[in-house]
């Protein structure tokens, strides 16, 4: 067997075994009901650690089985608080936090999106998404 | 930039920002010499621009005045006694290539080029992917077109998607 065809078949097993859970699926249909997470991956933010803050959210999330989109976003502008990161929780407005490393990160998991305890390190709350700059 | 990989990352940031649908990432190992292409089909340099966009202060950003990404990576390149090329053609696309002789003391480290490489593919759901790695006469080939229909529906962007790529992919880098 290629080792092309072995890796797609594992991607399979890994579509059934989330085939099980069928609210994932709901969701996924409809990706405002799921946690939605962008990370600033520009020059700025990779220099100042954005990947560890991304890699960290992506082990994390799993773990503790929070159902999210992580994503990755170019630079928002807030070069001096990278890494930056907009969390979206289902049903309300984005919000940005600056100087996210790992330790901000699981706070953030912990009070914010598990609990929807805001947190110190937020950006500006006139912030426009980066998607409507 | 702390290692090779991160500069994956970034050169591919430019290729989202310019509007790609499709980019491929070809790493190539040959001896001692890395050899990184990356190849989009975004908005492309303007002929004007592309002989200063290593200058680090050029960018097409109006936020900023400077431009770090490929400045740094030209200057990591040649440190080694490698190079690197950029062509670009508007509304058609641009090719970065970098070679870094590895063995070199001024060389960064490679760093996780599978996390990297999981990281572009999942963090970019809008961008079809094509990844290609020549390693010990070996080639491996992965793309985010054949993720997304092996997975049915499922997010690629989902962190246990993430997590199973970075898997696949530490087995072939």
């Amino acid at each position: 067997m290629s080792d092309k065809v072995r890796n797609l078949q594992e991607l399979r097993n890994l579509r059934d075994e989330l085939k099980g859970r069928l609210l994932l699926r709901e969701k996924s249909k409809a990706p405002e009901k799921l946690v939605q997470i962008k990370v600033s991956m520009a020059t700025c933010g990779i220099a100042s650690g954005a990947r560890e803050t991304m890699s960290y959210l992506i082990e994390e999330l799993d773990q503790q089985g929070v159902d999210a989109i992580v994503t990755q976003t170019g630079c928002m502008g807030y070069c001096y608080a990278e890494p930056t990161i907009e969390v979206t929780l289902p049903g309300e407005k984005p919000v940005v936090f600056g100087h996210v490393d790992t330790v901000k990160a699981a706070e953030i998991i912990e009070k914010y999106i598990k609990k929807g305890e805001l947190v110190d390190g937020i950006i500006p709350d006139t912030y426009n998404t980066i998607d409507n700059k | 930039m702390k290692d090779l990989s991160l500069h994956i990352l970034d050169v591919v940031d430019n290729s989202v920002n310019a509007g790609a649908t499709k980019v491929e990432v070809r790493l190539i190992y040959r001896g001692d010499i890395l050899e990184i292409t990356i190849r989009d089909n975004g908005y492309g340099i303007a002929r004007s621009l592309i002989e200063r966009v290593t200058d680090p202060f050029t960018t097409t950003r109006t936020s900023r005045k400077v431009g770090m990404g490929l400045s740094l990576l030209k200057m990591n390149a040649e440190r080694t006694g490698g190079r690197v090329s950029i062509e670009s053609e508007p509304q058609k696309g641009t090719t970065v290539n970098a070679s870094f002789v590895t063995s070199h003391i001024d060389c960064l480290p490679e760093g996780d080029m599978a996390k990297t490489l999981a990281m572009i593919i999942s963090g970019n759901p809008q961008v079809n992917f094509k990844i290609k790695i020549v390693k010990n006469d070996r080639l491996f080939e992965i793309s985010s077109e054949e993720i997304k229909e092996s997975l049915n529906g499922i997010p690629l962007s989902h962190p246990k998607v993430n997590l199973l790529i970075r898997d696949i992919l530490k087995e072939n880098v």
